[in-house]
């Protein structure tokens, strides 16, 4: 359990952490809460030769409410669950980051390194494609704007090129009813299933909806037709089983200590019913 | 100067004795994390070890190049079984009379073994070393199925023994075979079984498990090559014993061994053993001549360093058709993995299995045990339990709930059928155990009151008939046992280890100003014994319990004794402690009456003097008494105030305890939610209640973890797949329940306090009352039997296959 050797660098602007992967490329990783490079390095399954510290990014920190909502790449998982604007703004934040690890982590592990990371066990990644939010990204040749529905690649694959690093995350404030439910074995652990779900409703009916499960695949699962068999109900049983069957056709669970795949759909089904019936309860 | 002698219950109350919840006097440090443990001791020129280990569980180690490892700057050494060889080494004796590579001798048997030890001048670069050795390996066939090692094509695991048709214990049957043992009488507990109304039968799996306490495995190990002495600092159970293998091992004669257990952050049974990290350390210390560390990190500690468990179990139970039972009959497959690394007493290679008739009197019964190699780590250490305690309080529960099932019986009443009643104590039971005391049905009645068990079972038949209606997707699961403990190994004339008899010791010296310090044989790890063992001293001396020093673990200045672990250190050294108190108090009545010019026969003893009969203002203090002791030249007694007494028990000692879980199962998810646990423990005298209550919250929690969650898992390659804290279930606050604890007091007859242990009933009763809990819940759609750990996805399995998924 200890890392082998490693060159550390806290740099102290953006343009400079892009320089300084600019300058070792592959041989380098920027790390922010650390609380998934870091012991994948003391197993030594990653190795990285220089390691950049993005604590010093006091750019990269921070939540803004407004029409948008924007969090900066190192504000952590408990500003999130603690930041009052964004309770009213995006509740459904604060519930996802309340079931993440515990709090000893949290106080560490931020949002850009939890979607950044492309870890398939991640809440944020999931719930980011459910809010339909946007990453940017700055490299070398300035930045751009990525759809988090067209981040993740496959397991600890995104579009991130390997000179770019995330630097904030902006969504529309969600309207609606919302959920984020979690199975999972114990405190710390990663999702057994869990599912986002935020549903808008006028007259009792579902006026737009959006779904996305997480630890299922080997990327985050937006369900575009889970969404769709509830728009234009009541969220009543048979559009809920619809909904379900829509899901369970669009994961891809694989056999792991939590148990094997049939048990995963099938309590992936169970979570995401329980999550639409909490969210249009909200709505 | 005797005039204002406070009340007898004011002097009570200020010796803070047996029976006073006195704050543990080792909190301070550790609350403040100022405890002294082994990777705390740095020593000059302090060398670190690091193994390098096998990524297979079974294959032939066709070379080993440490060319490259040695290259690197600060790396000293590179030790493989080659180096040791000629130091007859590579291979050591296991406490169980089999032996154990110490480093890959020729193959590999286990994931995690060890195969290279690295010496460097940090633990960083001995880190990087370890990825520099060269090892080649060729894959032999992999068995972690005991039952398919037994096969008559099995693979044969251990080559060194072939041909050997003679174990430790007995013939061995199969090449991968290595010891039968049994008890009880076979005839009869089959023509009892036979001739039987209702029989039943079940495998009952309680599967591989590991003690995993927060602090490692780890030793500091120091040869000064200028007076020929050797220091061994390590995470020992038993530091004695440890010291007389080294000395056996190594040659090095055994007053030229020091061996030291500094503070221990809990041990459960994985600190009973000998590791190659230990006998690594030493050879490394005595060829470099300068201190060399090994602490083993958290993944090594799951995976090479002794496990639990491991026993399947078939089991029959018989009984009349209105309950009665009438004969119990086992047969066990014990998977010991690659070495038999048991730390059992020498003669009970399955430990106390045959315990397993349980809190019943069961006229017939029959147990046989296998031991079997499998490509897994060595162990099969007694996890918070009485050797194989465990196992056999979680199959008699579990057999006595299916029995209740199979007459259609409630399992509360099926138990208060069979019990063995107060009066038939001591009891004789078929499988040859004399249990010393007991009184069941008074503390079965007493937890059945407590939880309102009549208005629980009306509960659950509600639960069940509106979860039949749809209106509800939850069960309610009532987890009962009763279990009998075995502990406080034990009498010398049959229970030792390696040939030494596990007797446990205590040396006191009361100062002249009246305090004092004692000395034990045990080790504490966290039991509190600084705490309670100067409570028991207190009490038999009339020294307050805060002039007291209670000092273990350094093998140079300590009495020998046997260790800590089993439940012993109450029932034995705690014993031990008692009577050395009693010679101190024997020779203080004769100074007392020296001084008070009265014969020894005119005193008697009054909380903390000797007072004189029919005239209690003439007294003297234990305190006067001592200084006298040292400063009065008394005609016909020696000067000083000294005692050590080494006890050796006439019997073990027989806790036992009434359990209740009240469990609420998600059938959808497999999650469940602990509602109530009422825990009962009757462990004889009381030392100290509030040092119990943690005990048994503790124990019931790690019951808990077993239960529900952990396990050591392998793929059919031998790979462990539960080998971090992420699979590997410890719970922490969220997922530990609130706990009741109550207690009834039946002291043990033969102990000289009647005290007879605790640590580990809390784990023995824990296990089946939490996995009773499960199979309640379901018993009512046909549920019998379904294998720990009851996580989520099996206890959603449960539901599944019984069609409560629709």
């Amino acid at each position: 359990m200890i890392p082998g050797v490693f060159e550390y660098h806290r740099p102290g602007a953006v343009a400079e952490a892009v320089a300084l992967l600019r300058a070792h490329g592959d041989e380098a990783r920027v790390v922010a809460g650390g609380h998934s490079l870091i012991p994948m390095m003391k197993l030594r399954m990653a190795a990285p030769e220089h390691l950049i510290d993005l604590q010093g990014l006091d750019e990269l920190r921070g939540i803004e409410i407004g029409a948008e909502i924007r969090i900066g790449a190192m504000t952590t998982q408990h500003e999130i669950l603690t930041h009052s604007g964004l309770a009213e703004a995006a509740p459904i934040m604060a519930e996802a980051a309340r079931q993440i690890a515990d709090p000893q982590v949290r106080y560490l592990g931020t949002i850009g390194g939890n979607v950044a990371n492309g870890d398939p066990g991640n809440d944020m990644p999931g719930l980011m494609q459910c809010l339909d939010a946007r990453f940017t990204l700055a490299g070398p040749d300035g930045t751009r704007e990525v759809a988090a529905r067209d981040f993740f690649e496959s397991a600890f694959m995104t579009t991130r090129e390997e000179e770019e690093i995330l630097t904030s995350i902006n969504f529309a404030r969600p309207t609606g009813g919302w959920a984020y439910e979690k199975l999972k074995r114990k405190i710390g652990d990663y999702a057994t299933a869990a599912a986002a779900v935020q549903i808008a409703v006028e007259g009792g009916k579902v006026t737009a909806a959006a779904i996305a499960m997480t630890n299922l695949s080997d990327v985050p699962v937006l369900s575009a037709g889970a969404a769709a068999a509830l728009t234009g109900t009541g969220c009543g049983p048979e559009a809920v089983k619809a909904a379900v069957d829509a899901m369970q056709a669009d994961i891809d669970p694989v056999e792991d200590n939590r148990g094997p795949v049939e048990f995963k759909r099938h309590v992936a089904g169970v979570i995401l019913a329980r999550a639409i019936a909490r969210a249009f309860e909200r709505a | 100067m005797n005039e204002m002698t406070p009340s007898r219950e004011e002097r009570t109350a200020n010796l803070k004795g047996t029976g006073c919840a006195r704050k543990r006097v080792e909190d301070a440090r550790f609350t403040q994390g100022k405890g002294n443990y082994v990777d705390d001791v740095k020593l000059p020129g302090m060398l670190f070890g690091d193994f390098v280990r096998s990524p297979h569980a079974h294959a032939r180690v066709t070379s080993i190049d440490p060319a490259a490892a040695l290259a690197l700057p600060g790396v000293v050494a590179v030790l493989t079984a080659k180096d040791l060889e000629p130091l007859n080494l590579h291979w050591m004796p296991t406490l169980a009379g089999d032996r154990q590579m110490v480093l890959a001798d020729g193959k590999v048997l286990f994931q995690g073994q060890e195969v290279a030890f690295v010496v460097a001048e940090d633990r960083y670069i001995a880190a990087d070393a370890v990825d520099l050795v060269e090892v080649e390996y060729e894959d032999l066939p992999v068995v972690v199925d005991p039952y398919k090692a037994l096969e008559d094509d099995a693979p044969v695991l251990r080559e060194d023994l072939e041909g050997q048709d003679e174990g430790a214990h007995g013939p061995r049957r199969h090449h991968n075979h290595i010891f039968r043992w049994e008890a009880g009488d076979r005839e009869a507990a089959e023509a009892a079984i036979g001739g039987s109304e209702v029989v039943v039968s079940e495998r009952i799996y309680y599967q591989r498990t590991h003690p995993c306490p927060l602090e490692t495995c780890g030793c500091v190990a120091s040869m000064d090559k200028v007076n020929g002495k050797l220091t061994v600092r390590g995470t020992f159970q038993a530091p004695h014993v440890v010291r007389t293998v080294a000395s056996l091992l190594s040659g090095i004669d055994e007053h030229n061994i020091r061996v030291i257990s500094p503070d221990i952050g809990g041990g459960f049974g994985n600190k009973v053993g000998v590791y190659p990290g230990y006998v690594c350390a030493i050879v490394a210390s005595i060829v470099t001549g300068v201190p060399v560390k090994w602490v083993e990190d958290r993944m090594e500690n799951l995976m090479a360093t002794a496990f639990a468990r491991d026993y399947w179990m078939d089991g029959t139970i018989s009984a009349t058709k209105d309950g009665r039972i009438t004969g119990l009959k086992a047969h066990v497959i014990a998977d010991h993995g690659a070495f038999d690394a048991c730390a059992d007493p020498t003669k009970f290679p399955a430990g106390f299995f045959h315990i397993c008739t349980g809190s019943y009197d069961i006229p017939a019964a029959h147990v046989a045990v296998d031991g079997v190699y499998t490509n897994k780590a060595p162990g099969g250490v007694a996890y918070r339990c009485s050797f194989r305690v465990t196992e056999a309080a979680y199959m008699i529960e579990r057999l006595i709930e299916i029995l209740a099932a199979k007459l259609d019986m409630d399992a509360a009443e099926l138990r208060r059928i069979n019990f063995i009643k107060a009066d038939q104590f001591p009891y004789q039971s078929a499988l040859g155990w004399e249990y010393d005391s007991g009184d069941y049905h008074t503390a079965w009645e007493k937890a059945l009151r407590a939880v309102g068990y009549e208005g629980l079972r009306a509960e659950q038949a509600q639960r069940i008939a509106d979860f039949k209606a749809g209106k509800t997707r939850k069960l309610l699961g009532i987890g009962l046992t009763h279990f009998t403990e075995i502990v406080g190994a034990g009498p010398v004339k049959n229970c030792d280890i390696l040939g030494m008899g596990m007797f446990d010791s205590c040396e006191i010296r009361i100062h002249p100003t009246g305090s004092a310090i004692a000395r034990l044989g045990t080790i504490s790890q966290g039991q509190g014994h600084a705490t309670t063992f100067a409570q028991i001293l207190a009490s038999e001396t009339g020294i307050p319990a805060d002039q007291i020093t209670i000092e273990e673990g350094d093998t140079d200045t300590a009495p020998y004794g046997l260790g800590t672990y089993g439940s012993r250190s109450t029932p034995v050294a705690g014993a031990a402690t008692a009577m050395a108190g009693r010679k101190i108090r024997a020779k203080a009545q004769m100074i007392a009456a020296y001084l008070l010019e009265v014969h020894d026969d005119d005193l008697e003893w009054d909380v903390d003097r000797f007072a004189v009969k029919g005239a209690t203002e003439r007294f003297k203090t234990m305190a006067e008494i001592a200084y006298a002791a040292y400063n009065q030249a008394i005609p016909g007694i020696e000067p000083g105030l000294e005692a050590v007494s080494y006890y050796d028990p006439p019997n073990m000692t027989y806790p036992f305890g009434a359990y209740i879980c009240v469990m609420e199962i998600d059938v959808d998810t497999g999650e469940h939610g602990i509602r109530q646990f009422y825990a009962l423990d009757d462990c004889g005298t009381r030392i100290n209640p509030m040092v119990i209550e943690g005990q048994v919250h503790g124990g019931l929690t790690e019951a808990l973890a077993i239960a529900m969650g952990q396990e050591i898992a392998y793929d059919d390659i031998g790979n462990v797949k539960t080998g971090t804290l992420m699979d590997f279930f410890l719970p922490t606050a969220w997922e530990t329940p609130n706990y009741t604890t109550d207690w009834t007091e039946t002291p043990s007859p033969h102990h000289p306090i009647g005290a007879k242990g605790v640590g580990e009933s809390p784990n023995v009763g824990g296990v089946p009352a939490f996995s009773n809990a499960v199979h309640d819940a379901f018993r009512a759609f046909g549920l019998t039997q379904s294998h720990m750990p009851h996580d989520h996805w099996r206890i959603w399995k449960i539901a599944h296959d019984l069609g409560l998924h629709g």
